[in-house]
């Protein structure tokens, strides 16, 4: 079942220079997906607009059968699209339990708690001081926190914008483990990277954009030897390649 | 030096203090000076002093006084209908003139700008409707009552005293104990990441209103119970206000109601070591001295 569908997408900060420009793509559920590209090839732009934070000028997103095409974020996320921005990702000044309490908030009272301490149980580095501030913690624990944070409500669709940016190489594989972990729970799962060779290694179908448009959409593994992904990269697009 | 200025500093800082609230509330989570603050506090002490004679006249009884306060019961009643309509008056200032703004994504000092014209408007309104003349919540003289080490106090000015860390005290555990609290705290520091948690932005900022403006009714019902109301009273009190919720850090509840005692209190022994005619400038001076000196404030965060 496709769970999350694109068609023809137009998107941008300012209409008459649109950055997303007509893309279209379906996600069946529990696949995982990377959206690969060079730097300014509307990636960022791509899922901000189906989290609901930047605008579409045309086109349509459905999430589970309904259109959901330009509905505010703290709508989306009621409809199981769950977002993790790549920088500023949690509120620094809030404790690590407040951090996930507002977004237990959406599920019904008696879930709240199980549903947080469901997360403390993946992500036991933040059991360990759950009244710490938010913004006491390490880069990488941060990526666990808004990780958890959109995992709580348990969404259809997690969306991920380079969740490894600004992180140590250490930190990075902890990141992807818990990627790996998190999709093979069945989440499915879109990325945003520009760790090429990691975000290949762990998703099954890789969407590669050019200048706004998709330029290859296939599996991942023969993206791996980077051949292919460097012509890409370099604006040819797949069917035209020998 | 007379110890009384410590009664009539707390009296004074319990005003700034509650007015100080909604505009720091306003100030974290809105991110613009209002300057249509101090106005609220004038339109609640008016709506409420109408609201106050309405039910006076339509029910008798209620003219009883309420011993040992100066007031009868038409006042409380009165204070509740007047904070709701303070509270319709800051929603419909929010719907017509600075949610429009910050839709089209205008700037601060636009917003801020827009909010001085705004507070000249509701002046000029508040004077054509009630004239220019003090008006009074009551008239019946009250004597002030010996609380020992040579202070002495009203019932008034003991109730406001009282009633002002009553409401701080709930309003500080609410913000800090409630899902409420915590969405306001998150807007507060970043509105665009609040969406994607499932926060309703909008809601909060209503809410934000409905809090500041409450809280800005009241004060102005305490300002013009213990002396009287007039159409210049929020405007003469914005400076302590901005100084206030600056000297205890923006967004800080009990941050902005330690501002407005320790302005309250620097006025109050002002008057009685360098005159009554540099009352007003104190605030100014503990302004200036904590932008320079620590412009996060008491309670407020370095870089936040």
């Amino acid at each position: 079942m496709t769970v999350l569908t694109v068609q023809d997408l137009r998107a941008g900060y300012d209409r008459d220079l649109a950055i997303v420009k007509g893309v279209s793509f379906g996600v069946p559920a529990g696949q995982s997906l990377s959206i690969l590209g060079p730097n300014g090839a509307g990636k960022s732009t791509l899922i901000k607009a189906m989290a609901g934070l930047v605008p579409c000028f045309g086109g349509a997103v459905h999430l589970t059968g309904q259109d959901v095409t330009g509905l505010a974020p703290h709508h989306l996320i009621r409809r199981g699209l769950g977002f993790v921005p790549q920088t500023e990702n949690i509120f620094t000044r809030l404790t690590i339990r407040e951090n996930l309490q507002i977004a237990a908030q959406l599920l019904a009272r008696p879930r709240r708690e199980e549903r947080i301490e469901a997360m403390f149980t993946m992500f036991p580095d933040l059991a360990a001081r759950p009244r710490s501030l938010a913004g006491a913690l390490s880069g990488g624990q941060r990526q666990m926190l808004a990780a958890a944070r959109a995992l709580l409500t348990e969404p259809s669709v997690l969306i991920l914008d380079e969740p490894s940016a600004g992180l140590s190489p250490k930190l990075v594989g902890q990141v992807f483990d818990t990627l790996r972990r998190i999709s093979a729970a069945g989440v499915t799962l879109l990325l945003v990277e520009q760790n090429v060779r990691a975000a290949l290694a762990l998703t099954e179908r890789t969407l590669v954009l050019v200048d706004g448009q998709v330029a290859h959409d296939g599996p991942s593994a023969p993206l791996a030897d980077g051949a292919l992904l460097g012509r890409l990269f370099l604006g040819h697009r797949a069917e035209a390649m020998p | 030096m007379n110890p009384q200025a410590i009664i009539d500093g707390l009296i004074a800082g319990s005003t700034i203090g509650l007015g100080a609230i909604g505009l720091t509330l306003t100030y974290s989570i809105l991110r613009f000076a209002n300057f249509t603050h101090g106005d609220f506090l004038a339109w609640g002490a008016y709506l409420s002093l109408s609201l106050m004679g309405l039910i006076g006249g339509l029910l008798a009884e209620l003219g009883v006084r309420l011993a040992p306060f100066s007031f009868t019961l038409a006042l409380p009643l009165a204070v509740v209908g007047g904070i709701a309509l303070t509270v319709l008056l800051a929603l419909a200032l929010d719907k017509l003139l600075f949610g429009r703004l910050r839709a089209r994504g205008a700037d601060a000092i636009i917003i801020v700008m827009a909010s001085f014209g705004a507070s000249m408007a509701l002046r000029s309104l508040l004077e054509f409707i009630y004239t220019a003349q003090p008006a009074y919540f009551t008239t019946a003289l009250q004597i002030a009552k010996p609380l020992g080490l040579g202070l002495r106090a009203t019932p008034d000015q003991l109730l406001v005293i009282g009633m002002t860390f009553v409401l701080v005290a709930v309003l500080h555990l609410i913000v800090t104990h409630s899902a409420m609290g915590r969405a306001m705290r998150a807007v507060s520091e970043n509105p665009a990441l609040a969406g994607v948690y499932g926060i309703d932005v909008a809601q909060i900022v209503r809410l934000t209103w409905i809090i500041g403006a409450g809280m800005a009714c009241i004060a102005g019902v305490m300002a013009g119970l213990l002396v009287q109301i007039r159409p210049y009273m929020g405007f003469d009190l914005l400076l302590p206000l901005f100084a206030a919720a600056i000297l205890g850090g923006i967004g800080s509840i009990p941050g902005a109601m330690i501002g407005g005692l320790i302005i309250g209190l620097a006025e109050a022994f002002a008057v009685q070591i360098v005159g009554a005619e540099w009352r007003a400038a104190i605030s100014f001076v503990i302004l200036v001295l904590v932008l320079m000196l620590r412009p996060q404030g008491l309670f407020g965060k370095a870089g936040g």
